[in-house]
């Protein structure tokens, strides 16, 4: 379970981009997870929502695109994805293939409400 | 709306100092392994005979990561070899900041080879660089033949697989072709030597393959 220690990593990078005087404005926090990241992305959510709760960045909603795991065969060309993370080429055997996606982990980007002056 | 590009890596920060590790061993000729399995495949006494084998031939040195305890520590402290215990308080892996704060215990120059054990996890620290040269993942027989299907990520990032505890294979349900073939599957490029720290098979390929990692940082 080290979902909780990457989500503190995804408020850190939001802190980072974000002025505190705008971090109220974010509405949405958008990643990408490969489907062999080693990433739950249920308790990756879990994790973010528990750390943001009753701070600024409470309204955050995370979005997470999952990415397919993709290997191209240098030996036969064939693209071929599966979802047990299997390297090797399911086509014709090889083990000479390179991992297309799959592995990914990152932040892409934010969405902010458009910073409106409020009235005192 | 707006939008913030980020485009950064969840791990940029652990990433980036990892990289600072990894330029602090290359500069010292240091070879690092990330030792990573599940809890009791026998790391630990792996180290032992690694340790027992390679002495007096190169210097080892050792970070121990735990989760509570210092008694991996004290088990490769009473070899006589360099050793830093990290506690993690609970947390299920080790991060390159860790490994850096230990690395101030060490005197590098005298280090040829460096094994971090990492915490018994193979879930968490497949995602962690620690700056090391290549990871290390052993499978112990006892744990049967499935577990590089059921922990990919591990097995991907791994260069050499440890088969360990082979002397039990009469007594276990492991079929030990499957697991080699399941790990290929996973990671066509794996090394694998199969080893038993009780009757020390194998332990002599091992041993030969880190010395022949020796001889490549010494020229580089």
């Amino acid at each position: 379970m080290h979902e909780l220690a990457l989500a503190q990593n995804i408020v850190e990078t939001i802190h980072r981009a974000v002025p505190p005087e705008t971090r109220k404005n974010v509405r949405v926090v958008r990643l990408q997870v490969g489907a062999m990241a080693g990433v739950v992305p249920d308790s990756l959510e879990f994790s973010f929502n528990a750390l943001v709760a009753k701070t600024p960045l409470s309204r955050v909603r995370m979005e997470i695109e999952s990415i397919p795991f993709v290997v191209e065969c240098e030996a036969c060309g064939r693209i071929s994805g599966n979802d047990v993370g299997i390297s090797r080429c399911l086509e014709c055997g090889s083990g000479k293939t390179r991992i297309r996606s799959g592995t990914e982990l990152q932040v892409v980007n934010l969405e902010l409400e458009d910073f409106q002056e409020e009235a005192v | 709306m707006s939008i913030i590009t980020i485009e950064r890596k969840v791990l940029q920060k652990n990433d980036e100092v990892a990289r600072r590790n990894r330029a602090l061993f290359f500069s010292h000729g240091t070879f690092a392994i990330n030792l990573v399995s599940s809890p009791g495949s026998g790391k630990t006494s792996i180290l032992e005979r690694t340790l027992q084998q390679l002495k007096g031939e190169l210097k080892v040195a050792v970070i121990e990561g735990d989760i509570q305890t210092d008694l991996d520590a004290r088990r490769i402290a009473s070899l006589g070899a360099p050793v830093v215990q990290i506690v993690t308080n609970g947390s299920c892996h080790l991060e390159a900041k860790l490994v850096e704060d230990a690395l101030s215990n060490l005197d590098l120059a005298q280090v040829q080879l460096l094994i971090i054990e990492n915490v018994g996890n193979l879930v968490c620290p497949a995602n962690y660089d620690l700056g090391e040269a290549v990871k290390v993942v052993v499978a112990s027989t006892t744990e049967g033949d499935d577990k590089p299907l059921k922990y990919p990520a591990m097995f991907r990032n791994a260069t050499v697989l440890m088969i360990n505890k082979i002397d039990l294979l009469p007594y276990v349900d492991c079929n030990l072709e499957q697991l080699r073939k399941n790990a290929l599957s996973i990671n066509p490029g794996l090394t694998i030597f199969e080893t038993s720290c009780v009757t020390k098979e194998g332990l002599e390929g091992w041993c030969a393959w880190l010395r022949s990692k020796m001889i490549f940082v010494g020229r580089s």
